[in-house]
């Protein structure tokens, strides 16, 4: 074995975006050593694709607005799977997390009194979205990186040394969480630049690594979303909850097929926008589901009012939860009414003065004119749904984000489960994951501390294993395997493929079946997966060490999937396309079929993932009394009402 | 939908060295280079290394030369190109090759370490800034930043004069200066900073003689010249030179405070 390089650190955070670095600083700020290993460069997670904004009830700019109501909307958008004590401090804390920011010198657009502007999205009952422009999650991104920088200012002045007490190993990517009995004892990495390995030994880790949107084939996310904290929690134990609710973005880019997925803001629609078909019909009118219409405009006047008069008007329907818009966009295409390249219209142009537009919609003006050719001041945009973000993920304890069943795992961010329940409202995941990246923090730290010196110990036979599993793709073919070496990009290709078709906005069962057919086989031809050159900077050899993850995870999704049987958020169903309130107080949870670990390639119909079935815990009474008895009624059962 | 096949030079190699290889690719319609570069890697060359993320132009990765003129590969569409020309993508030029056209921008993390961060206002606690918009609009504009460090390749004073990185932050940190220094509720001079003298001293604001060629290239439009060095240059030239303008900036201090 070769001899690999070892740190010592209290906090190891998993994830450079905003949900690790604001784990990072709580966790530095609490007293921890603290480490960030991240897979790109410090400042380019994929935080910084976020456009709209940051959902918080600080009532800027409706002075009726309360956590609450934000706590309501958030349950209302995630068709009450929320785990609602997640969903409680998210909206009672988000608020402070983000005037927070502006004493780090974030610069946030600004009412007419000075204060931080707040806009409208989807779902949400009040304008509360704090933003800059269509760039939010860049000034999110950028503050907290220039506060870690001035953390390590500060260690300089103390120490001399900037990493001293909290570190950024950028362009490094985790294989493995290591473990001591139950317990987490560190990480095994390999440095992207050289393909060095190296250990973190640490009594506690904190997963920040996003989503999981790179298994399929239009997404809106970045190389990095391969699944990788989803995956390193599984193999170390902990379970996923709710992997079927994957959430697709209505609005993605259609055309070119170069930039096929690439996100157009919700903003677009916040700041007035409206989507028509080939028609010229503003059809979202047609699409409003029973449990939402008392709250969106019949007509196109009511809704135009809206924007002017918010209190004695209701809210156009291009403004519902994201599932709904993104159903609705899908039948339209599929009713023969799309746009020429198979999305929909979606136009500011009639709508707002050009100059307006530049403004407030600098970003998606830009993106426009540089890769299409359209310019969104004088025509529509033609968009489709895009696979953008996962509410399920690590099972945590909503208090203190410890994954279950991992004594030192942490989990916070998009890789988190519970918090948005069935589908996630736009603006929300910001706020997620500034509330709970320092919650994540926090807690790590705590529990480091309370270790003393009783610290697991790294296992010698664990590191080998990691090693041997990382280097395996550069002997494909070479052990006498069963069949030639497989091109990792090829093998990539056809995993988007299937998801996107099988497991993808509309799911049927057989279609699901057969997805996990294609898996397997996927899987065993994974193994072969073969790479060429060496390991300094390879992007085949990271490619074929991220397909485990993204395996293992859109295992996960379909298995869920197909056990699910109704439609709910983030999960459609064609065979069963009704929200069934029996299926309201049920997670799914996965857990590794082989909780030893091993990932043979076992046979596809048993796979590599256990599902078992959890009921929840009861929505607190005070919470419940936060909503009428008539709505509880659409989405509770029978005996949840009367208990 | 019509392709063609284009012909393309590509660096590769590592700190010891290299060369422009040549490659023939399919190029559909409406692609980008780095679109490319993804299907070389896909089809012809499994570890070609590139850095990239967003491909949307927000995330400042994938930053290259693209026939010699610093770029950013995800917003390079290859309908600016002539069908019958070949097509050379090398790294950075500014920083050291680690391989391929992934360069060691280190030199950049470096800078930021060195420009002091923002100094919250005593006295003020979260949820109590008020700013109006008219004030905020001058840092916005540079915190659009997406720090793809084209400018600081490009500008002539680290460029083509290795010698001048110890002291020489380079446009975008020296910008970013200047965005705190615009910051309405920075209290750096109370704490006894003065963000002019430091980009002069700290940051060698004077190395820089305003040739333009950091906003040339800026992606995202920021007039780094106009609206962030001069004005910074004017400052420090102003502390540096009129007693008048120290005293007048130590008065008002002691009055506002």
């Amino acid at each position: 074995m070769s001899v690999v390089d070892r740190q010592e650190w209290d906090v190891v955070v998993v994830g450079a975006g905003g949900a690790g670095l604001r784990a990072a600083i709580e966790a530095r700020e609490r007293g921890a050593r603290t480490a960030v290993i991240c897979k790109s460069l410090f400042g380019k997670a994929h935080t910084v694709m976020a456009e709209g904004g940051i959902a918080a009830a600080m009532a800027n700019a409706n002075e009726h607005d309360t956590w609450q109501v934000h706590f309501r909307d958030t349950l209302r958008g995630g068709k009450f799977l929320n785990q609602w004590r997640m969903a409680e401090l998210h909206a009672q804390e988000a608020p402070d997390r983000v005037w927070e920011l502006e004493t780090w010198g974030a610069l946030f657009d600004r009412t007419k009194d000075g204060r931080i502007s707040q806009r409208n999205f989807g779902g949400h009952e009040y304008p509360r979205l704090a933003h800059v422009g269509d760039r939010t999650g860049l000034e999110l991104i950028r503050t907290l990186q220039q506060k870690t920088v001035a953390l390590q200012q500060e260690d300089f002045r103390r120490t001399g040394d900037h990493e001293s007490r909290l570190k950024v190993f950028q362009e490094c990517t985790v294989t493995r969480i290591l473990k001591d009995g139950d317990r987490v004892s560190g990480v095994f990495a390999y440095d992207r630049e050289t393909g060095r390995f190296f250990v973190l030994r640490a009594p506690a880790v904190v997963l920040a690594t996003g989503g999981i949107g790179k298994s399929f084939k239009v997404t809106s996310n970045s190389w990095e979303y391969t699944g990788d904290g989803h995956a390193l929690a599984l193999l170390a134990g902990a379970p996923l909850l709710n992997m079927e609710f994957v959430q697709f973005h209505p609005t993605g880019m259609v055309w070119p097929p170069s930039v096929k997925g690439i996100l157009v803001t919700e903003s677009v629609r916040g700041d007035g926008g409206v989507l028509r078909n080939s028609e010229g019909k503003r059809f979202m009118f047609d699409y409003v589901p029973d449990v939402f219409k008392e709250k969106y405009a019949e007509s196109e006047e009511e809704a135009d009012r809206w924007y002017e008069d918010p209190d004695d008007n209701r809210r156009p329907p291009e403004l519902l939860p994201r599932d709904e818009v993104a159903r609705a966009i899908n039948a339209e295409v599929k009713a023969g009414r799309g746009s020429p390249h198979g999305g929909v219209f979606l136009d500011v142009s009639t709508r707002m003065p050009a100059e307006v537009i530049r403004r407030r919609l600098p970003s998606m003006y830009h993106q426009f004119k540089e890769l299409a050719d359209v310019d969104i001041t004088a025509e529509a945009m033609e968009v489709g749904p895009t696979c953008h973000y996962v509410m399920g993920g690590v099972a945590v304890d909503s208090d203190t984000a410890a994954a279950r069943g991992v004594p030192g795992l942490y989990a916070a961010g998009e890789v988190a489960g519970g918090m948005h329940g069935s589908n996630r409202l736009g603006g929300n995941s910001l706020s997620d994951l500034l509330v709970f990246g320092r919650r994540a923090g926090w807690h790590a730290a705590e529990y480091a501390r309370a270790l003393a010196d009783r610290r697991p110990r790294v296992d010698d036979a664990q590191v080998g294993t990691a090693s041997a599993e990382a280097l395996r793709p550069f002997s494909a073919g070479a052990e006498g395997e069963a069949g030639p070496p497989e091109n990792p990009y090829t093998l990539h290709q056809e995993l988007q493929q299937t998801m996107n078709d099988l497991v993808g906005i509309i799911r049927r069962e057989g279609e699901m079946e057969q997805a996990l057919h294609r898996l397997a086989e996927l899987r065993t031809r994974a193994r072969r997966a073969g790479v060429e050159g060496h390991r300094q900077f390879n992007p085949g050899w990271h490619l074929a060490l991220d397909l485990r993850n993204m395996l293992l995870v859109s295992e996960c999704v379909a298995r869920a999937a197909l056990e699910r049987t109704e439609s709910r958020g983030g999960h459609t169903r064609e065979d069963h396309p009704r929200m069934d309130r029996a299926w309201r107080n049920v997670n799914l949870l996965c857990a590794l079929a082989d909780p030893a670990g091993g990932l043979a390639a076992t046979d596809p119909a048993r796979g590599q993932i256990r599902l078992t079935r959890e009921t929840t815990d009861p929505i607190r009474p005070d919470l419940l009394a936060l909503f009428e008895k008539e709505e509880l009624v659409k989405y509770l059962a029978e005996e949840e009402l009367y208990e | 939908m019509s392709s063609y096949e284009a012909r393309f030079q590509v660096w590769r190699g590592d700190e010891h060295g290299g060369g422009l290889r040549d490659f023939t690719v399919d190029v559909n319609d409406g692609e980008v280079v780095l679109d490319i570069v993804h299907r070389l890697q896909a089809t012809q060359a499994p570890d070609l290394a590139v850095r990239w993320n967003c491909k949307a132009g927000k995330c400042g990765s994938c930053s290259a030369e693209v026939n010699g003129r610093p770029r950013l590969l995800c917003m390079t569409r290859m309908s600016v190109f002539d069908r019958a020309e070949t097509i050379t993508i090398t790294p950075l030029r500014a920083f050291p090759v680690i391989r391929d056209l992934v360069t060691d921008v280190g030199f950049n993390y470096q800078k930021a370490r060195e420009v002091p961060a923002f100094v919250p206002p005593p006295g003020l606690g979260p949820g109590e800034y008020r700013m109006f918009q008219e004030d905020v609009d001058r840092p916005q504009e540079f915190r659009k930043c997406i720090e793809c460090f084209l400018c600081q390749n490009t500008c002539h004073v680290v460029r083509d004069h290795e010698e001048n990185k110890q002291a020489f932050a380079g446009p975008r940190y020296l910008m970013r200066v200047a965005e705190l220094d615009m910051h309405p509720l920075d209290a750096a001079a109370e704490a006894g900073l003065d963000r002019g003298r430091t980009a002069q001293d700290d940051q060698g604001l004077g190395y820089c003689n305003i040739t333009k060629c950091c906003t040339e290239v800026c992606p995202e439009g920021i007039r780094i010249t106009d609206n962030a060095l001069i004005p910074l240059k004017e400052r420090a030239v102003d502390r540096k030179y009129d007693p008048l303008v120290w005293l007048g900036s130590k008065i008002r201090r002691r009055s506002g405070a």
